[in-house]
């Protein structure tokens, strides 16, 4: 056991590393769970209440594609419904950003070679780090059933499926990471790669639930998170479901060890090819550019995606909705306003806005993640001003922000069958919103460059407000603190301009106070 | 002479840490400077100042005649700077990454570009994460010798991680940068044998200030010389040498006499000993090394134990 030396100390030092990071994305995904019965319990506080949406549910394949089936009327059930797939996102992305944070992160620094020289044995970092993801989705799943068994009233049994599916879930990932870390030579691509392959098992999920009620479609059980639907905690537990998670662990875990034994410290099994002698890049905005290309293309692809089938499904939205009061005012809340099918156009719409402030943020950082790592300096010590370095970067991210919502858009409309110029409108209106948290992240790096991830909280934040807001009835003086709440709701709703002025007036004002921050502060380096 | 850069009472601080103290710093135009100090003395915070990275508490700057920070992408058209520690793009080839620091400064000269990648040794078409540490230096380098238009080099430790062959290349390029080429040279270095082949004047730095500076004869001169030599007759005792002014460290073994003596005062204590008959002597200049350490030390006792060594 060789191999394994050292892994003790390993995890501490992990554990020590990660100790503001993991409990709060422990509490994330605990939370988002734990606190849902409460809220679930006022919105459907009737039987007939939640019979309704039961009925919904099993008849309305979009809603089914957007939450997942309902499968029970109890309040551990709804819950399961409602917020179960999200935590088991929550867990799969801590768990992908955990292990490549310790493995591929390490070897591209070079610090993997400083504590490989010691006395650790060749698979001590990896098995270090799936420890670690273990520790963190073990603590997670312990808290759910604990914290289930309080909030939702409905047993143990439910609360502790459903903790041991959310964590295993976790594992899943981490240890699917685990692998893909070693086929990128960089960090920044692991995580890409593996946060795409999170997604596509939620969507794998999403088109599985659109064809069946009951999460018995293949597609639905080709995903992890289909999985933990399968599990059917609250609703007559099938706990051998479970064992799907051991064996994904065990058999995903066994390659990436006989594949950590093959390889050299810092390379990968897709090495770097040799590139040009000589290159033709010759400006500032040029390398930004070629820095971020790799990244504007993989979101407009997915956006494309995503928008064609999410107008794919809107089609059956409004099937069989009926007089269902609940349901309709459900979806009201999350962007609609008249007319169901429009009302869900918008709703989509939202989201594909939300979920592009992610891009805007990581665009933005970027710049911040080049002067950290002193790679910035030689590009400014040449004659290169900063408002020129960073105007680069600033208008691949708030350009793009544009491309990949018309992109969005383009395939909404396309998987919806109609409706191009009033949803391309509707995906225009969202840019001021999107540009405010882009704005946001360009202060926070120009002003205090230290606080500049906070960035990714806020973005975070909103797009969790404005995806389980609307069912978790919260207050509207919160939900108002999302910029997105203020948009107008189209297409459907009439347009108004004050807040698309007002929050472009915003944007632009945050842009302009950290770029004057970036001016006149000293570069990190 | 005019002034490639001149820097009086620099102030920098980060926080509660002091980095610079009241520097001074004076290269003349043509020049190689050596720019000395232990490590956290404020050398690269002195060099990103001048670079418009930083931005000056307090002092007087001029470089090339203009302002570091307010000037600051006039200059750096001629200004080339390699650091101590290069950091490339994983996805960018070494060719693509010399050609864009070319491109962002004055432009590059061709042909000086192939040359120096020839004598470097360099793959240029490897990407940033392949190279090793010396490599990486290697792109810096030759990105800075090729550019063409520059009237200024600053490299901060630019040879840490070269083999001893590249070293020589590197001291050719600096010698012709200054002698063919009319480039100012500011070189921070901690390679004495690179800084004596080199350098017309060195500033030596400490916490943040300047603590010595001017051509290596005059520091030479301000420390001392040792001193062993064999006498004919034995001295009498130690109290005609002991006595004289600037004498440390004397011993005396029978006819062998060692001692160390500040170098301005060394004629008179000659004269003592070839009143005694000298039979052999040798006389070492102060090293580089040892002005270092005499430099470096944290006060002057243990500094001039030091030179005794």
């Amino acid at each position: 056991m060789t191999t394994l030396a050292g892994t003790g100390p390993l995890v501490r030092f992990a554990l020590r590393r990660d100790r503001l990071m993991i409990p709060l994305w422990i509490s994330l995904v605990a939370l988002t769970l734990i606190t849902s019965p409460r809220t679930l319990k006022g919105i459907y506080s009737t039987p007939a209440d939640r019979a309704d949406l039961l009925a919904t549910m099993r008849t309305n394949s979009s809603l089914r594609a957007l939450y997942g089936p309902a499968l029970s009327d109890s309040l551990g059930g709804l819950a399961v419904w409602r917020v179960g797939a999200w935590g088991a996102l929550f867990a799969g992305a801590m768990s992908l950003l955990i292990v490549v944070r310790h493995t591929r992160d390490e070897e591209e620094s070079g610090r993997q070679e400083m504590v490989s020289a010691a006395m650790v044995g060749r698979r001590a970092p990896l098995t270090a780090a799936l420890l670690t993801a273990l520790v963190a989705n073990a603590t997670v799943a312990l808290l759910i059933a604990a914290g289930m068994t309080v909030t939702a009233g409905d047993g143990f049994a439910g609360a502790l499926a459903l903790g041991l599916a959310t964590g295993g879930t976790g594992m899943v990932f981490a240890t699917l990471a685990a692998i893909v870390a070693q086929f990128t030579e960089s960090a920044r691509l692991a995580r890409g790669v593996s946060a795409g392959l999170l997604g596509a098992a939620f969507v794998l999920r999403a088109a599985g639930d659109a064809g069946t009620a009951d999460a018995s479609s293949p597609l639905t059980w080709a995903s992890p998170i289909g999985w933990l639907e399968n599990v059917r905690a609250y609703a007559g537990e099938r706990w051998w479901v479970l064992l799907l998670f051991v064996a994904a662990v065990a058999a995903q875990g066994a390659v990436a060890y006989a594949l950590t034994g093959r390889r050299d410290v810092g390379m990968s099994f897709l090495p770097s090819r040799p590139g040009p002698a000589a290159g033709r890049l010759g400006s500032a905005g040029a390398l930004a550019w070629r820095l971020q290309r790799g990244a504007v293309i993989g979101w407009s692809l997915s956006f494309l995606a995503s928008g064609a089938a999410l107008g794919g499904v809107t089609a059956g939205a409004t099937d069989l909705v009926g007089d269902n009061q609940a349901t309709r005012r459900m979806i009201e809340r999350m962007g609609g306003q008249s007319g169901l099918t429009d009302a869900f156009l918008s709703a989509m719409v939202g989201l594909l806005g939300m979920v592009a402030a992610l891009y805007v943020v990581q665009s933005v950082l970027r710049m911040h993640g080049e002067e950290t790592s002193g790679r910035a300096e030689p590009v400014l010590t040449g004659a290169v001003g900063r408002v020129r370095w960073a105007s680069g970067h600033l208008v691949i991210a708030f350009a793009g922000a544009v491309l990949i919502m018309l992109l969005g858009g383009l395939g909404l409309a396309a998987g919806y069958g109609h409706g191009l110029g009033p949803i391309l409108g509707a995906c225009l209106v969202q840019l001021p919103a999107i540009w405010t948290l882009g704005g946001l992240a360009v202060l926070l790096y120009g002003a205090t460059p230290r606080a500049a991830m906070a960035a990714w909280g806020v973005a975070g934040a909103v797009l969790l407000l404005g995806w389980l807001g609307p069912a978790l009835k919260v207050p509207q003086s919160v939900m108002d603190l999302s910029p997105f709440g203020h948009l107008p709701k189209l297409p459907g709703g009439g347009m108004a301009w004050s807040p698309v002025v007002l929050l472009t007036v915003v944007a632009v004002g945050c842009v302009g106070a950290g770029v004057a921050g970036v001016r006149r502060r000293d570069t990190a380096g | 002479m005019t002034k490639a850069i001149t820097v009086s009472g620099l102030h920098k601080s980060f926080g509660g840490t002091h980095a610079l103290d009241g520097l001074d710093l004076d290269v003349e135009t043509g020049e190689v400077h050596g720019f000395l100090g232990p490590n956290g003395a404020g050398k690269s915070t002195t060099i990103r100042v001048l670079l418009g990275l930083l931005r000056a508490d307090s002092g007087a700057l001029r470089l090339l005649g203009g302002d570091p920070w307010s000037d600051a992408v006039e200059l750096h058209r001629k200004v080339a700077y390699v650091p101590g520690d290069v950091t490339l793009w994983r996805n960018l080839s070494g060719g693509e990454v010399i050609d864009l620091y070319g491109r962002l400064r004055g432009g590059l000269d061709t042909q000086r570009r192939a040359e120096l990648i020839e004598r470097f040794e360099l793959d240029p078409t490897k990407k940033g994460r392949t190279y090793s540490k010396g490599n990486r230096q290697k792109v810096a380098l030759v990105a800075a010798f090729a550019a063409a238009d520059v009237d200024l080099l600053i490299l901060d430790e630019p040879t840490s991680g070269l083999d001893p062959l590249m070293e020589e290349v590197f001291q050719a390029y600096v010698r012709e940068a200054a002698r063919e080429r009319g480039q100012t040279v500011l070189l921070s270095s901690h390679i004495l044998s690179e800084v004596e082949e080199l350098c017309d004047r060195v500033s030596i730095i400490r916490k943040g200030r300047t603590v010595e500076s001017g051509s290596l004869a005059d520091l030479r001169h301000l420390t001392r010389t040792s001193v062993n030599a064999e006498l004919a007759d034995a001295p009498d005792g130690l109290g005609g040498l002991g006595g004289l002014p600037g004498v440390h460290a004397l011993s005396v073994d029978g006819h062998r006499v060692r001692l160390q003596v500040d170098t301005d005062k060394l004629d008179a204590v000659l004269r003592s000993l070839t009143a005694s008959g000298v039979r052999s002597l040798t006389s070492t200049p102060p090293t580089l090394e040892e002005l270092f350490l005499r430099h470096y030390q944290e006060d002057g006792s243990s500094g001039a134990a030091a030179v005794a060594r």
